[in-house]
């Protein structure tokens, strides 16, 4: 199985050179076939990674001798793997969500949409799986382009390419400093794999009898700064609302779903396999970055999120938020706090992804997002209002939701978060079900149109499915309610957190990455015991649910949802690339400090 | 955000950048130093594989995998401009003006062109003995059939350009390297695993499956640099928005 | 002055970064941007350098003569096909958007924000 990696990986893009080959001939229900069909043979070859035992595939049979190999290495580690999974299995989902409905333009680029979410697929389950840090900058770059294309596709609306060119801009400087990064690691160790850029640090240090020196600090502020700005962790966070609030929304599904993730995913990746040993940068130093920027991130996106009108652009800021928490649980640095994380990963894609394809179906109805203007036009839509309450709760952290249980397990590792973790998944979750109300239930005044501050409103967008559609069309609402129920899945399979606490334990083992990628070591932990759904940790959960509900109660009477000495805040996101520049090096400035403090 | 400001957020993370990079430097070894151990185990294998050219062994070979993201970003990036730079509903195709060319300028273009054209296959072609490959020459070859454009007009260029042939072999050039991978699994041994027979030093048939993959990037890089010029050349020359503003018909002598 | 040429892909880096924040024109932007990638190709190079070596291509050198690190090349070459396909992509967005909001000036588009 372990030869059978990169298949993972290519297969999709096999699917997307036969579309691209044959794309103009080839009539849609076909090219919907064919690239469902790629998507789906690579996310069963993942499952079936994951239900065999770990290994490593040495790409091109360059496995090392002595420790070195001039070869690149993919690692079917379970995290990595099963983030793989995750995106192949959402893909499915989203051509399932775009199948026959969502409208591609004429003349002749029949496959071409198909075709991009299938090297979107291809660019992260490269990232995911790969151990070599060369290798992770060019799938990181393929993902950016795809993301880029997918982003601004709908290129007769204004929006979508300002969003687009944005996301380019301020991704692409991140990628140039991570490449930066490893071309610094590359001169000190004369090696690309992450275990053995890893391993030699580590020899170096013992040799010289001493830790970190700038020059490593450097190289993992810079190789960090292209993670955090994918993890759009404040203040590297602004590409991505502007992004996720015009993208269409099969595409929105992925980004916030496993993208924005790949970036915490990718930091604590190269934390764990780079520079967690003697010769890397102090723990302190590293938690303390990612602690900082992840709380902030946590509670600007709750904030920001509060305050939208326009629906995309509130779920796109509580991914912010959402991804804060993340980071949160990342920099506490143990297995505990990246297995409570994975499941949190696991809960909110299903959550984000069903909440997005539902404000797809608003969107298809009525060519609006606005919360305004949608005041009470769902009313008709009972079970499409019934899944966007689900999501809401979701995110809200409700037992025994995937989220709930990941927060709940990612809480219990220090006495100060749960309070950080209930405000922001009460606060996010209560915007979502505020929208609900208004929406599905008609609940409260329209809201004033003429709001206080900088806002973008989502009225007059065109239906991504060509024209308005009546009803909600069948395949978009039963992908929604498969993905809630495997959110809820996440949640209630006692077994899979068994998994994924091995997993992380294996995942935060330094040594023992590197033994298993370059000495044959074993590349799993045999499962031990586990922590499960605890009645604190699910008290926790409902009472940021109560909460969540209780702050929708309240706002969807009022008429305005502005909080009144955030403007500023408001005005940073200005949507000026010259403004997210300046603030992207700034965040490498800020991350420097917080590194060597 | 006012410009002043963002000057100032600005200046503080250029300068935080700048100190953080320039004490990185002091901790580099001196430029032009000895000690390259990947780079020297590189250079062995590249031997051990008869393959003249140690870039090509380590793109092609070595680290193939690399060079098959790389060329799915230019893939990708492909057909995201297809995308982005579609004909939008609203917009029709205006056929550009013929232009007139200087006689002295026509014939020099069409003298160039076949020996650009040929240049540009053999550096493809001797990729694994001599700088370039699959990359330098594909970019060449799309140049050379561009030279029509100069020396002719438009509408030549076109001639020789049928887009959908090129999409064809955008597509396969794509889907060869692909396949050429699994050639190695289907051989029982690793993906992209060099299992051709590795021939003899410094001919043209070395390298096992270097040239093969070489040549299926040639033709996906050619036909990608043509198709991604001929998009941005259709918004320049011909395709008009709906109020008729009219492009400048192309390049006006 | 064995620093010069790493102190060199750093000030570019950071030349390009000032030119897309300041710039007043995203074609400007897209070129600064390129600039900002070109520090990469620099700082790939000036590692794998090494004194008095020549390029690694052994068709007409001795197989034992000194050359300089491939590795870094294979990386700048594929560091160059990324940089090519962003800044076209990039610039296939700003043809978009001069048609849809009739500027190119960073400044004047503001239909995102808040």
């Amino acid at each position: 199985m372990d030869r059978l990696l990169p298949l993972i990986v290519v297969v999709p893009l096999l699917g997307a050179a036969v579309l691209v080959a044959a794309g103009r001939h080839a009539p849609r229900p076909v090219a919907e076939a064919v690239a469902g069909l790629a998507a789906a043979a690579s996310a069963g070859l993942a499952v079936a990674a994951l239900a065999g035992p770990p290994g490593v595939s040495w790409v091109g049979a360059w496995r090392p001798q002595g420790g070195h190999s001039v070869g690149i290495v993919l690692v079917g580690d379970r995290i990595g793997l099963g983030l793989a999974a995750l995106t192949s299995l959402l893909v499915v989902a989203v051509l399932a969500y775009s199948w026959r409905y969502f409208d591609e333009p004429p003349h002749g680029h029949g496959g071409a949409f198909p075709a991009l979410v299938l090297l979107f697929q291809a660019g992260m389950c490269g990232f995911a799986l790969t151990g070599d840090l060369f290798d992770a900058f060019v799938f990181f770059e393929l993902m950016g382009v795809v993301g880029y294309a997918l982003t601004g596709y709908r290129v007769e609306e204004a929006r979508p390419v300002q969003g687009a060119l944005v996301f380019g801009f301020v991704n692409s400087l991140g990628g140039y400093a991570t490449l930066l990064g490893i071309g610094l690691l590359y001169a000190r160790t004369g090696e690309l794999g992450m275990a053995q850029v890893g391993r030699e640090l580590d020899e170096a240090a013992g040799a010289a009898g001493h830790g970190a020196d700038a020059l490593v600090v450097a190289a993992f502020v810079l190789v960090l700064t292209g993670l955090l700005v994918k993890a759009a962790a404040v203040p590297f966070h602004f590409w991505l609302p502007d992004t996720h609030a015009v993208a269409p929304t099969p595409v929105c599904m992925l980004l916030s779903g496993v993208m924005v993730e790949m970036g915490g995913y990718g930091a604590a990746r190269v934390w764990t396999t780079v520079f967690a040993g003697p010769g890397g940068v102090p723990a302190a130093g590293a938690r303390r970055t990612l602690l900082v920027l992840g709380v902030a991130s946590a509670l600007v996106g709750a904030l920001m999120c509060w305050q939208q009108r326009h629906v995309k652009r509130l779920l796109a800021f509580s991914t912010v938020a959402h991804t804060g928490l993340f980071l949160t649980g990342i920099a506490l640095l143990t297995p505990h706090g990246v297995a409570g994380t994975a499941l949190y990963v696991l809960g909110h894609a299903g959550a984000k992804a069903a909440l997005f394809a539902c404000t797809g179906i608003l969107l298809d109805r009525h060519g609006s997002v606005d919360e305004c203007e949608l005041h009470g036009k769902g009313r008709d839509t009972p079970f499409t209002g019934l899944l966007f309450a689900a999501g809401g709760l979701a995110l809200a952290g409700l037992p025994p939701f995937g989220t709930g249980l990941g927060k709940a397990l990612v809480e219990e590792q220090s006495p100060w978060l749960p309070a950080l973790f209930v405000l922001v998944s009460a606060v996010t979750g209560g915007a979502v079900l505020r929208v609900g109300a208004r929406v599905f239930l008609g609940a409260g005044q329209a809201g004033r149109e003429d709001d206080e501050g900088p806002e973008t409103a989502g009225g007059e967008e065109e239906p991504e499915t060509g024209r308005r559609v009546r009803r909600p069309p069948v395949p978009m609402v039963t992908v929604a309610a498969l993905l809630l129920a495997a959110s809820l899945a996440v949640g209630t399979v006692p077994a899979l957190t068994g998994a994924v606490t091995a997993a992380a334990e294996a995942f935060t083992d330094h040594a023992g990455y590197a033994a298993a990628v370059l000495d044959g070591g074993p590349a799993g932990r045999p499962e031990g015991p586990y922590d499960w759904w605890t009645w604190t940790g699910a008290g926790l959960g409902l009472l940021s649910a109560a909460l969540a509900v209780a702050l929708a109660a309240r706002s969807v009477g009022l008429s305005s949802r502005a909080v009144p000495w955030s403007a500023p805040l408001r005005r940073l996101h200005s949507g000026h690339v010259g403004d997210y520049v300046a603030w992207t090096v700034a965040g490498i400035g800020l991350v420097s400090l917080l590194a060597l403090w | 955000m006012t410009r002043r400001l963002r000057l100032w957020v600005l200046n503080a993370g250029l300068l935080a950048t700048a100190a953080l990079y320039a004490a990185a430097c002091t901790g580099l070894p001196g430029f032009g130093g000895s000690r390259h151990p990947y780079g020297d185990r590189a250079v062995r294998t590249a031997l051990q594989q008869h393959t003249a050219n140690a870039v090509s062994s380590v793109n092609f070979d070595q680290r193939a995998f690399d060079t098959l993201g790389e060329e799915t970003v230019l893939f990708a990036c492909v057909l995201g401009t297809v995308v982005l730079l579609r004909q939008t509903r609203g917009e029709k195709r205006v056929p550009p003006e013929p232009a007139g060319v200087p006689a002295a300028l026509r014939r020099y273009g069409l003298l160039v062109l076949p020996v650009t054209l040929l240049i540009g296959l053999y550096v493809i072609a001797h990729g694994q003995l001599s700088p370039g490959g699959g990359f330098q020459g594909g970019v060449v070859v799309a140049t050379s059939l561009h030279l029509l454009y100069i020396a002719v007009d438009y509408k030549a260029l076109e001639r020789v350009r049928p887009l959908g042939l090129f999409e064809l072999a955008d597509g396969t050039g794509e889907a060869a390297y692909v396949l050429l991978g699994a050639a190695g699994l289907i051989a029982g041994s690793a993906y992209l695993a060099n299992t051709l027979p590795l021939g003899t030093f410094n001919t043209l048939s070395s390298g096992g499956t270097v040239p093969l993959l070489n040549a299926a990037v040639g033709v996906e890089v050619t036909s990608a640099v043509v198709v991604l010029l001929a998009h941005f050349l259709g918004q320049a020359l011909e395709i008009e928005g709906e109020d008729g503003d009219a492009k400048d018909g192309g390049r006006t002598a | 002055m064995s620093l010069l040429p790493y102190l060199t892909a750093g000030w570019i880096f950071l030349v390009g970064v000032h030119g897309i924040a300041t710039s007043r024109n995203l074609v400007h932007a897209v070129g600064c941007l390129a600039v900002t990638q070109s520090s990469t190709y620099v700082l790939l190079l000036a590692v794998g350098y090494r004194k008095g070596a020549t390029a690694p291509v052994f068709s007409d050198l001795p197989t034992d003569a000194p050359v300089v690190d491939p590795v870094v090349q294979a990386l700048a070459l594929t560091d160059v096909v990324v940089g090519a396909t962003v800044t076209a992509l990039l610039l296939a967005l700003v043809v978009q958007t001069a048609k849809r909001h009739g500027t190119v000036d960073p400044d004047e588009l503001s239909e995102l924000k808040g």
